[in-house]
């Protein structure tokens, strides 16, 4: 008797602990993963139902009131931006730089080493620690008060590790044969950086950017120690010496200390206006991103 | 054989490379003379591809690197003080193994040298990208694409256009670091062939694992082992009737 004729197809699926467990997982997988859209999609639907249908121009741009109804938000929109652009401005350089040294130029000795520990660390250090430092630097030894120019600063210390950590790898993930291929050609080390690797990691660098500008304009408690709870009262403040809440610090004040009678209205708006506004900065971003991602593709 | 005796180019002199306390280069003394192919063959770490490093002083990237000795290009020490290594670099342009054009389009890879050197005007970049392409041999298959990324072509074209890149900024030297070896046997004969074109121009040095390719198209090779030169001769001298046993050893399949 050949075995041949009774042989079972060697092709057919057999059910071991292997396929099981296979099969397990990515059914796991998909649940966790649609369970936490369906959580975060719901979230923004709940906030920005809330806030959006209420919005209206006079809210937006209205002035806060301290006792009455009807109160906007205007200065506070308008500081969280002059805020978030001079913080961004003094971040972006100092962190690209610090990020390019570590990456091109920073010897590999031990100290080095111990300056990269020190930068992750900072970059996870609670934002209160960095509204203390704040405190101490402008409102005791400056002896300015709560402004803007304090939290925008504080602020901008705050971004400066995770600007320089997120540069710092971008760079060093550029691949060694493009970095050889323009010193080959006779680049300087200059060159090389401004024309090749900054190019090239300007992805993974405008994400990092992206992420802390989200970040520093949802950011509260440095404002609060830095730059206080209340804003100059008037529209279009450049003044770096004002009192400089932004909109994340009213919706924590209107929630907790306010007196009007609509602060759970206000409070609702602002933060319909304060998620709308951190996705647009995202988007934002991200168009230079397609662009360049157009021109390499 | 080519019985012209050809000028010296590169005049290397016992010169000694190390890394760190590896002894890589050991008292590499050779002339290589101008506007032909010499070949570097050799099996893996006998310091071919340092040498050819050596010779644009990419070598000086590598932290730990000594150098002693004398290399001249054109009776000038390429390591003496004076020397600016980026102008050395345009001089002595460079093919790596891997292709590695750069995530821009093909007119940028091409203008990318000769923007770093200062050139701006646009016409006098449209004339250099055209006449290094036509000079790799590339033109006809990218003419219409030059606003392309460099990334969507095949391996073979994106080796021919880091060849002609290199020949962007009219280099007197030419090195190719393995530029094959990561390439289909077709595009592998079309850089052959190139090369053998390119030699009326420029002086070209290629470190190759493949005997057969130094056989070729070389003019001359140099066989090494361990860090030193074996043999320097005339190509088909050294592959037909080889001095030196060790050389035999290697050409005939018996190690390496």
């Amino acid at each position: 008797m050949s075995k041949v004729t009774t042989a079972a197809n060697q092709f057919a699926a057999r059910r071991g602990f292997n396929q099981i467990a296979n099969r397990l997982f990515t059914g796991i997988v998909w649940l966790i993963g649609i369970c936490t859209i369906v959580f975060i999609c719901g979230l923004l639907f709940l906030i920005l139902k809330k806030g959006l249908p209420e919005l209206d121009w006079s809210f937006l741009y209205g002035l806060p009131s301290e006792m009455e109804e009807g109160g906007g938000i205007g200065p506070l929109i308008f500081n969280s931006f002059y805020v978030l652009v001079i913080s961004l401005v003094i971040s972006i350089p100092l962190g690209m730089a610090a990020g390019i040294y570590l990456a091109e130029f920073a010897p590999a000795t031990k100290f080095i080493a111990f300056i990269r520990i020190c930068v992750e660390g900072l970059a996870s250090v609670p934002s209160i620690i960095f509204g203390l430092f704040g405190i101490a630097l402008f409102v005791e030894a400056l002896d300015i008060g709560l402004t803007i120019i304090g939290g925008a600063v504080s602020l901008a210390f705050l971004n400066l590790p995770v600007l320089t950590r997120v540069t710092e790898e971008s760079i060093k993930a550029v691949p060694k044969e493009l970095k050889h291929a323009s010193f080959a050609l006779g680049s300087t080390h200059l060159q090389t950086i401004r024309r090749v690797l900054i190019p090239v990691a300007l992805n993974g660098i405008i994400t990092g950017i992206c992420l802390t500008a989200g970040r520093a304009f949802g950011e509260s408690a440095v404002i609060i120690l830095t730059a206080g709870v209340s804003s100059s009262g008037e529209m279009w403040d450049f003044s770096l010496y004002s009192p400089g809440a932004t909109l994340a610090v009213h919706l924590w004040y209107v929630q907790s200390e306010a007196i009007v009678p609509d602060a759970q209205l206000i409070a609702e708006k602002s933060a319909a206006v304060l998620v709308f506004v951190v996705l647009l900065i995202n988007i934002v971003f991200r168009v230079p991103l397609w662009l360049n991602e157009r021109k390499t593709r | 054989m080519q019985s012209v005796a050809s000028q010296t180019l590169i005049d290397i002199h016992k010169l000694n490379l190390y890394y760190g306390q590896f002894h890589a280069l050991k008292d590499v003394t050779m002339d290589i003379p101008e506007k032909a192919i010499t070949a570097f063959i050799g099996p893996s770490g006998c310091g071919k591809s340092t040498l050819l490093r050596t010779l644009n002083r990419m070598n000086d990237m590598i932290p730990g690197t000594r150098i002693e000795g004398k290399v001249a290009i054109g009776g000038a020490d390429i390591y003496s003080k004076e020397v600016d290594v980026e102008t050395l670099r345009k001089k002595v342009g460079m093919v790596f193994q891997q292709p590695n054009p750069f995530p821009k389009s093909i007119y940028d890879n091409i203008a990318y040298g000769p923007r770093l050197h200062g050139i701006r005007g646009k016409q006098k970049l449209d004339e250099i990208v055209e006449t290094s392409l036509r000079s790799a041999a590339l033109w006809d298959e990218v003419k219409d694409y030059l606003k392309r990324s460099a990334l969507s072509f095949s391996g073979g074209q994106q080796q021919r256009l880091c060849i002609a890149r290199a020949i962007a900024v009219n280099p007197d030297i030419l090195l190719m670091d393995e530029a094959t070896s990561a390439l289909d046997p077709i595009s592998t004969l079309k850089i052959e062939e190139l090369a053998q074109e390119l030699k009326d121009k420029y002086t070209i040095v290629m470190v190759t694992h493949n005997m057969h390719q130094a056989a070729r198209v070389s003019n001359q090779t140099v066989f090494f082992l361990n860090g030193e030169v074996v043999e320097f001769a005339e190509t088909e001298k050294l592959f037909s009737n080889p001095r030196d046993q060790r050389t035999e050893d290697y050409i005939s399949g018996r190690f390496g």
